[in-house]
């Protein structure tokens, strides 16, 4: 009896949840150090490669293990981390395209993601001025989409800070979960990470502020289009010459 | 054989192998009833098959116990009401005539025009735009020229069309029709009765008849363009939703099924995304809210992905039906305006933003081209060009059209504030004459970099 009750226990948490979109922001990218008078010929840099939670939480709650493919000059080009923080650090002088891939836990979903990110070592712009002490930083922020999570998933990390979870939709109620050993678990957030005082701070308002008002504008000018429009609409078709406009 | 005899080779000197019979004394006797170049068309000998069946030809003597004559007789018509009498040769046969009726007779077929008494013209037939005799007449002429209303439309009095001669002529009959039938159900299918004319729809039936016949060659290619993007969305849309069909009964997905699902559904998505054709003005079939309803769809087969690519989808959804023109041009309007093209911080908020923004910047473009081809039709009247995109406007026209551009982007689009106003001056700038006259510099006072 108990494994018949396992079994629908396993399909209940397995069912869908609809209209309940999770989210986990993050951020990835990477840091480049000059290595000045230690750079050799084939070694001038010393980068980090990584994925973190946007406000620096833990992603291990919905990443099972992070797969960075490097360029194939690299030895074992593909380094796969099990755990988080998802990083990976080498050193190099090439700029090359990294392919992140996230493999998700198994009760998030068996697809993974693919995040592609072109590893930057040079500053570019200000020309000449390579620092050992201040690092080259790109960063993108993303988040990943869970459409339809299941219920399982929903309750497992409906608590956790690493990912937005919704308003649950009327009337679906989530089986309970068994709570984890906070204290066995390593930590896996990176907010006293080594290289935390890089990291940007990504915030939405300016965004959103700068969107408002662009679309203040657009709404602003088509309706005087509108009107525009339906004062000639009223006149019929007259020459009218350049100096009218 | 001549050309032999002036090469003044000797005759024959190679030997015909496949006949049997013997072809060098053939050739040399002319046979008899053909000249010999004719003969020597056939290759110099007698055909091996007769090639046409000899027994045909002397059929006509086969009747030689019969004695045939012709001769010069009068004859009569029925179809003909006046007792004319013509005269025509006529095959006798052993002094015999030929008897029946003259052989065309039979194709005077005519029409049963409706006959009303004057009785029922006053119980059913009054109209106030006809009046009796008007309707008479209309009647007389219709028997006598068979209901061909185009002949009748020019002997007619007064002046009626062909399409309101009709439909009197219809509606009298259907009513006389109706009005004499013992009980409806009897007349119910005669086909008058069933379908009656509708004037109106006949009308523009022939109006957009004529506009098709009319089309230009470019109108003909844009028609087809329009047609095949058409058929291509509703086909694409046809496609995700039969992809999004599956999804609903079957929770406990394998691997195999969701990944073909999702390739599907992700095909879906990528065909309903930029087609870049050209502009048209008139509205295609696909609509922006569809669009995105089965982006959604798509998106939910891939389980998991980034929010950035979604809106990426959104993005080409909502601006699907849009040339490539149109899209570097909201490009360009989102810069001025200083949002960037892909959002920096892509929560769910900013992108919903930014998706509505760039919806509103296409109704502005449209509005404003809108606003362009009004004032472009009402400085000259193009006959049968419905609100299309001009192929080659006059030049006239152009040079308001440009000097529209002039006034209008600075004006409406004025994000950069008073650099925009200083760089249309200096483009204005020494060397460059007032008005200009083609659509490649049209075009340029709408691109304006706010920085640079």
């Amino acid at each position: 009896m108990l494994k018949s009750s396992d079994d629908s226990e396993k399909k209940n948490l397995a069912r869908k949840v609809k209209d309940s979109e999770i989210s986990v922001p993050i951020v990835y990218g990477n840091i480049a150090f000059w290595l000045g008078k230690k750079a050799s010929e084939y070694q001038s840099h010393k980068w980090t490669v990584y994925v973190r939670g946007a406000a620096n939480e833990d992603l291990g709650v919905v990443i099972k293990r992070a797969s960075f493919q490097l360029h194939s000059s690299f030895n074992n080009p593909t380094r796969i981390v099990e755990s988080p923080p998802f990083e990976l650090s080498e050193s190099g002088w090439g700029e090359f395209e990294i392919v992140i891939t996230l493999h998700f836990h198994s009760d998030v979903t068996d697809k993974p993601l693919h995040l592609y990110h072109h590893l930057k070592l040079y500053p570019g712009d200000e020309s000449g001025s390579l620092s050992t002490k201040k690092p080259v930083v790109v960063e993108s922020y993303d988040e990943i989409v869970f459409p339809e999570p299941s219920e399982g998933f929903l309750s497992r990390v409906k608590d956790h800070p690493a990912v937005n979870v919704p308003r649950l939709p009327a009337g679906v109620t989530l089986p309970p979960v068994p709570m984890e050993d906070v204290d066995k678990r390593k930590r896996g957030d990176t907010n006293d990470h080594p290289l935390s005082q890089w990291f940007a701070n990504f915030s939405e308002a300016d965004e959103l502020l700068k969107l408002a008002g662009a679309r203040q504008q657009v709404q602003a000018h088509i309706a005087r289009l509108r009107r525009q429009l339906s004062l000639m609409d009223g006149q019929p078709p007259q020459l009218k010459s350049a100096s009218d406009l | 054989m001549d050309a032999k005899d002036i090469l003044g080779l000797p005759k024959n000197a190679l030997p015909i192998q496949e006949k049997k019979s013997k072809p060098p004394k053939e050739t040399q006797r002319k046979p008899d009833g053909i000249s010999r170049e004719v003969y020597a068309l056939t290759g110099g000998l007698a055909p091996l098959m007769p090639s046409v069946d000899v027994n045909q030809l002397k059929r006509k003597a086969q009747s030689e116990n019969e004695k045939i004559t012709w001769q010069w007789l009068p004859f009569t018509n029925s179809a003909r009401k006046d007792n004319l009498q013509l005269y025509h040769w006529v095959r006798v046969v052993n002094g015999v005539p030929s008897t029946g009726d003259y052989s065309f007779a039979k194709y005077n077929k005519s029409v049963d025009v409706i006959k009303y008494t004057d009785e029922e013209y006053e119980k059913y037939l009054v109209d106030p735009a006809w009046t009796k005799e008007e309707t008479d007449r209309l009647f007389d002429l219709c028997e006598r020229f068979d209901l061909r209303f185009v002949v009748i439309a020019d002997r007619f009095p007064s002046s009626k069309t062909v399409e309101e001669l009709k439909n009197r002529f219809y509606s009298v009959s259907r009513a006389i029709l109706i009005a004499r039938a013992p009980s409806p159900g009897d007349v119910i299918v005669h086909p008058l009765v069933k379908e009656p004319y509708n004037v109106s729809q006949e009308i523009e039936r022939k109006r957009a008849l004529s506009m098709v016949l009319s089309h230009t060659k470019q109108q003909e290619r844009r028609d087809v363009e329009v047609l095949a993007e058409a058929k291509r969305i509703s086909e694409a849309r046809k496609a995700a939703k039969a992809a999004e069909e599956p999804e609903l009964p079957v929770m406990a997905d394998t691997g195999h099924d969701v990944t073909d699902r999702a390739a599907v559904a992700a095909a879906a998505a990528d065909s309903i995304s930029p087609t870049p054709s050209t502009q048209f003005p008139s509205a295609t079939t696909a609509n922006p809210v569809s669009e995105t309803a089965s982006v959604v769809a798509s998106l939910r087969m891939l389980q998991v992905y980034l929010r950035s690519y979604a809106l990426e989808q959104m993005v080409q959804a909502a601006s699907s039906s849009a040339g490539l023109r149109t899209i570097k041009r909201v490009e360009q309007t989102l810069q001025d305006l200083g949002v960037n093209l892909k959002p920096k911080v892509p929560t769910r908020a900013v992108c919903a933003e930014h998706l509505e923004l760039r919806k509103e910047i296409l109704t502005l473009l449209s509005l404003q081209k809108q606003l362009q081809y009004k004032e472009a039709e009402g400085s000259s009247y193009r006959d049968g060009s419905y609100a299309e995109t001009p192929g080659t406007p006059p030049p006239k026209r152009l040079q308001r059209a440009a000097d529209l551009d002039r006034t209008f982007t600075p004006d409406s689009l004025s994000f950069g504030g008073e650099r925009v106003g200083k760089r249309d001056q200096k483009r204005k700038g020494p060397g460059r004459s007032e008005a200009p006259s083609s659509p490649a510099q049209s075009k340029r006072p709408r691109k304006y970099k706010a920085s640079e």
